[in-house]
């Protein structure tokens, strides 16, 4: 039953990055993972946060099986990634959005990108045609089904590469630093997207980035240095221990940044304030 | 730099041939070559002129849109039409010092411009009324076959249609790339050809790298969304057969009968094309 619970489970995981020199010798390693345990349960909608190099996009290719980890071992729903035999399944169960829009749209239609999952798949005619109707309605794009995907903007070509990870029923949706090349306003439209999904559909979603105000509404998360995780805990524990966050290189929500500033001047103000309106209730009861 | 290209351009419209399966249309751009580089006499001419005029009034893409197209080759026509007016053996009609023009020479470039011509409008209205997506359908359905023989069909079809994907965004990519040269002082208008091309050194570069890296994230990305081959995928839009396909591959049929009854018949008729 553990299993059933924890949709994710990664034990102890290593993965390095070999640079090579000419003849093929190793210059240097660079360990991306470094035993890193990790887990998510289903339903949850959980952060990754971490600065660039930190290896969190390794973590998330882990979990998709694009790629197997040296040591150790991650199981997605209950199968092991180092089997051959379960990775399409795995990705079936596991989908996931990248951070270039343009780089994941495959077809140049988007109705026939969101079908190319299924297609994949082998699923039927009749019903990849039922469930592009039902993802690209789920993301708000149906009247542009038969638009080409270059004329879309960066957040509705998100919205596309959703609707097409939705199109295979995943149990799981994995999101690669989506939001990394959008607008404030694409940003905001996939941060949504997620949150229905996870609130409406029960899907679970593993949100990577390195903007800490996009986690304010998160689960649980990690956050990562190094290869190691750096930090785990709700929201507001992790809001709370600012210098972890700042060793991290991360940079606080404006508004928790704004209320640990105040807090530090001697203002009574608990730390991990998470939004406009508790800052507004703490500096009420200031008095 | 781009923006005359038709060639391979798709007009949206609702006409019976937008609508016609593209395996008819692929197979009817074959038989159209076919009628046009065999047909002699001035019958088979009227017969393959006829054809032509039926497709363009049946495709409802406006025809100067068609002979946009023709622009960025009519070069090509000029320069062929050039040598083979004066290079081509035959009785001379007219000399001055060593440039002579012969009779055979003047009725090849006359015919030969026009089969340019019609051929370069023929095969642009099927791809102005078929999209990038049921082209390479139409090639994998029509090739299928040769898959037994272990030809990598269903992959060569994937990689067009993620070539046409493609096409637009790196033009955009190549024009941005131009562009931040210039802003940095890169001269790509002045010198002669061989400045001019080594200047594009420095948009060549960027633009190769940049495509690499796009070709490793769509691969991720199609693994991830379990592409894996063409063996057990289905499609949302299968190819299937209507009336009208069957009808139009009578047409096309008796057309191509007719080019060769006509050439049979007319083979010492006067103009003897």
């Amino acid at each position: 039953m553990q299993n059933m619970k924890n949709i994710i489970k990664a034990e102890k995981i290593l993965y390095e990055y070999f640079r090579r020199d000419e003849e093929g010798n190793v210059e240097s390693i660079n360990t991306a993972l470094d035993h890193i345990d990790f887990s998510v349960n289903e339903g949850q909608f959980v952060g990754i946060a971490g600065h660039n190099g930190s290896g969190k996009s390794t973590l998330a290719k882990h979990i998709n099986a694009l790629i197997v980890p040296e040591e150790g071992t991650v199981e997605v729903c209950g199968m092991d990634t180092k089997d051959e035999e379960n990775q399409l399944e795995i990705r079936r169960n596991a989908g996931m959005i990248f951070q270039n829009p343009d780089n994941q749209i495959i077809s140049s239609i988007v109705e026939e990108d969101v079908g190319f999952g299924p297609e994949n798949l082998g699923v039927p005619s009749e019903e990849i045609i039922e469930r592009v109707e039902r993802a690209l309605k789920a993301v708000d794009m149906w009247k542009y089904k038969d638009a080409s995907p270059n004329r879309l903007s960066g957040g509705q070509k998100q919205r596309v590469a959703i609707a097409g990870v939705i199109a295979m029923n995943p149990k799981c949706i994995i999101f690669d630093e989506s939001t990394a090349m959008l607008d404030p306003e694409g940003r905001a439209d996939v941060l949504s997207v997620a949150h229905w999904l996870n609130k409406e559909k029960g899907v679970t979603i593993l949100w990577i980035t390195h903007y800490m105000e996009e986690l304010v509404n998160a689960d649980f998360i990690y956050v990562m240095n190094e290869g190691k995780v750096a930090a785990t805990g709700t929201p507001r524990e992790i809001f709370s221990d600012v210098e972890t966050v700042h060793e991290c290189h991360l940079a606080l929500p404006q508004i928790t940044e704004l209320a640990y500033r105040l807090h530090e001047d001697g203002l009574d103000i608990p730390l991990g304030i998470l939004s406009e309106d508790e800052l507004e209730e703490a500096l009420c009861h200031l008095s | 730099m781009f923006k005359d290209a038709t060639l391979g351009q798709f007009y949206p419209a609702d006409s019976i041939l937008h609508r016609l399966d593209p395996r008819v249309k692929l197979l009817g751009c074959l038989v159209y070559i076919i009628m046009l580089f065999s047909f002699k006499g001035l019958p088979g001419f009227i017969l393959v002129t006829a054809f032509l005029v039926l497709i363009i009034v049946l495709c409802k893409v406006p025809f100067s849109f068609m002979v946009k197209g023709i622009r960025g080759i009519m070069i090509l026509i000029i320069i062929a039409a050039v040598f083979n007016i004066f290079f081509t053996p035959g009785d001379v009609i007219w000399q001055w010092k060593a440039i002579k023009i012969t009779d055979t020479g003047l009725r090849n470039a006359v015919l030969m411009t026009i089969r340019m011509f019609y051929l370069i409008v023929g095969t642009s209205i099927m791809t102005l009324t078929t999209t990038p997506n049921q082209l390479t359908d139409g090639m994998e359905k029509q090739f299928a076959p040769l898959e037994k023989i272990n030809v990598p069909v269903h992959d060569v079809a994937m990689m067009m249609s993620i070539a046409l994907r493609f096409i637009p965004i790196l033009t955009e990519e190549t024009n941005k790339i131009m562009n931040a040269q210039k802003s940095r002082g890169a001269d790509f208008e002045t010198g002669n050809v061989f400045q001019r091309a080594k200047a594009m050194v420095p948009i060549l570069v960027p633009l190769f790298v940049n495509a690499f890296r796009r070709a490793n994230d769509l691969a991720l990305a199609m693994e991830a969304r379990c592409y894996a081959g063409g063996v057990g995928r289905t499609k949302m839009h299968p190819l299937k057969y209507q009336t009208r396909d069957f009808i139009a591959y009578i047409i096309l049929f008796a057309f191509l009968v007719g080019v060769f009854v006509l050439k049979h018949f007319f083979k010492y008729m006067i103009l003897g094309m």
